[in-house]
């Protein structure tokens, strides 16, 4: 038996109870185990309205699952994941706060004398491509500035895990080949445990050393998981080009396509 | 027209703008003062209305008395003692009314179980018509200036606390939750999460509130007092010295504006945060 894996999703069920009618149950995911290795990169894929973020909601322990439970280096978690860090699809950023406070907030929160947070905070800031930008409030920046400073807020405290909730899904496209290569950049730096989350299965494989591929929603569950063994460093604008993407993509992508399809009847009935 | 060039460009200078907006504004108070004076004069016009020329002053008061008449409270300083005693009531007011409106906020919007079993009450004391209760605080209080900062409170109070209530409602859920993330404690949340969310709101209130404490403080002299400038109206009034009356209700209207514009600085200085209308730089 090796150590045990960074993060463990194990058997995990989430019901929602309609808070009209409380006989109304929805099962957004259902017995789903998922398993990160330390230093492991994993995507996680599936349509739209899947439940993906409610499984990265438990992860991070802002949700507490109906059923099963998630260990993080082997110890069951309870309340809140301090291992782990979050970075949110929406803007989560302070507006009150600097673009320096906000990449400095969980080091304040967390009692780290003032001027030492304040270098870290520099460092962090120029790390991600915006030295000098530090008095700028969330407002004044453009949107991929903004995911910047998420990014630099949520790897200065150091986390042994990281959750990714589609965090580029509202760049454009240009922007988003960026950010993703500088992620990669920082990630190989000193490997964390990534769980990446989107709905964008080239984005997915172009970034993970493995693919999970859920189903659609209701009762979410894994239905694939694949090894993407794309030599790195890679450059997610170029691999995308070569033979052994296409492959890996046509065959994740055969798995996907009928469940991809029963999201999106389901959303049209709705 | 080639001839009204030169015309256009003074007519360009001075035009409504945002540089000539003091400028206007002015204007626009010259010409009511003006119009003011012309109808109640009794000797310019013949009278309009009334029967007797003097009648329209005896109703309206006239400017040029209006304004001798303040002119001579500040030069006497007969005024100041008076000013002094209802400043210090709005101030109080104010500051009162809003670190409680405050206070309660938080902890009615923190705590649903308490703001559910007092919601119908506060609904209640909101709806209910206070300024009746002058009176009520005049026997409670005396009538030094407890009463009448008693009176200005429960006007301010209500509109600061459900600002307040609302601004933490609408702390977006995904800020919340990336503080948590990130290690902050449930007090660390309310210093730099919930308060400062909710403090935009309450300052969009305050502009509000700083009038109300005016109203308090000045229907509370009115009803019963030794001094403050709603005793010196009520004295005229007594009189029928409608010049003194129109008198102090400008001096209240010009204090009033510049109480404003305290709050508007303290505003403008606190929430650089904000984004404003109109500011489009980004980099």
């Amino acid at each position: 038996m090796t150590s045990a894996p960074a993060l463990a999703l194990e058997r995990i069920t989430c019901t929602f109870i309609s808070r009209d009618d409380a006989e109304q149950r929805y099962t957004a995911v259902r017995d789903t185990t998922i398993r990160v290795d330390a230093g492991e990169f994993v995507s996680v894929v599936g349509p739209t309205g899947c439940g993906k973020s409610t499984l990265l909601h438990v992860a991070a322990g802002l949700l507490e699952p109906s059923a099963g439970g998630v260990r993080v280096f082997g110890e069951p978690l309870v309340g809140l994941n301090h291992r782990a860090g979050y970075l949110f699809q929406a803007d989560a950023l302070m507006p009150w706060r600097s673009a320096l406070a906000n990449v400095t907030a969980g080091l304040e929160f967390r009692g780290t004398p003032r001027a030492e947070a304040v270098a870290m905070g520099e460092d962090w800031l120029r790390r991600v491509g915006l030295g000098g930008f530090g008095n700028r409030y969330p407002h004044q920046l453009s949107g991929g500035m903004r995911k910047r400073v998420s990014l630099a807020q949520t790897l200065i405290l150091n986390p042994q895990i990281i959750l990714m909730d589609e965090p580029f899904a509202a760049l454009d496209v240009q922007t988003r080949q960026m950010m993703e290569n500088e992620l990669l950049d920082l990630w190989s730096a000193d490997r964390k445990s990534v769980v990446f989350i989107t709905h964008d299965l080239e984005e997915a494989i172009a970034l993970a050393d493995r693919v999970v591929v859920l189903s659609a929603g209701p009762d979410t569950h894994p239905i694939g998981e694949f090894v993407i063994d794309l030599p790195r460093p890679r450059d997610v604008a170029e691999i995308r080009l070569t033979p052994q993407f296409l492959a890996l993509h046509t065959q994740i992508w055969h798995v996907m396509k009928e469940e991809v399809l029963k999201g999106y009847a389901r959303q049209q009935r709705q | 027209m080639p001839g009204s060039s030169g015309n256009n460009g003074f007519w360009a200078s001075v035009a409504p703008g945002p540089r000539t907006l003091r400028l206007y504004q002015a204007l626009l108070l010259v010409l009511v003062f003006g119009v003011w004076h012309v109808l109640t004069s009794p000797t310019l016009l013949p009278p309009l209305y009334f029967d007797d020329a003097n009648k329209a002053a005896f109703f309206f008061g006239e400017p040029v008395k209006v304004l001798s008449r303040l002119w001579n409270w500040f030069a006497s300083g007969e005024i100041w003692a008076h000013l002094w005693v209802t400043l210090v009531e709005t101030m109080l007011a104010f500051f009162i009314g809003t670190v409680f409106g405050v206070i309660i906020g938080l902890w009615l919007a923190l705590s649903p179980i308490t703001s559910a079993i007092l919601d119908p009450y506060i609904k209640g004391f909101n709806a209910m018509p206070r300024i009746i209760l002058a009176p009520i605080f005049a026997v409670w209080f005396g009538l030094g200036i407890a009463s009448k900062v008693a009176l200005g409170v429960t006007l301010v109070f209500f509109i600061v606390f459900f600002n307040v209530y609302q601004g933490v409602r609408e702390v977006s859920p995904n800020v919340l939750a990336n503080a948590r993330i990130l290690g902050a404690s449930p007090r660390q949340l309310l210093r730099h999460v919930y308060l400062p969310s909710a403090m935009s709101w309450v300052f969009a209130s305050l502009h509000n509130s700083v009038g109300l404490a005016f109203v308090g403080a000045v229907v509370g002299e009115y009803l019963g007092s030794a001094s403050g400038v709603g005793y010196l109206i009520l004295q005229a009034e007594g009189v029928f010295d409608i010049n003194t009356v129109f008198a102090g209700i400008l001096l209240l209207t010009a204090f009033a504006l510049v109480l404003d514009w305290v709050v508007g600085l303290v505003e403008r200085r606190l929430m650089v945060w904000q984004p404003r209308a109109g500011e489009t730089e980004r980099v």
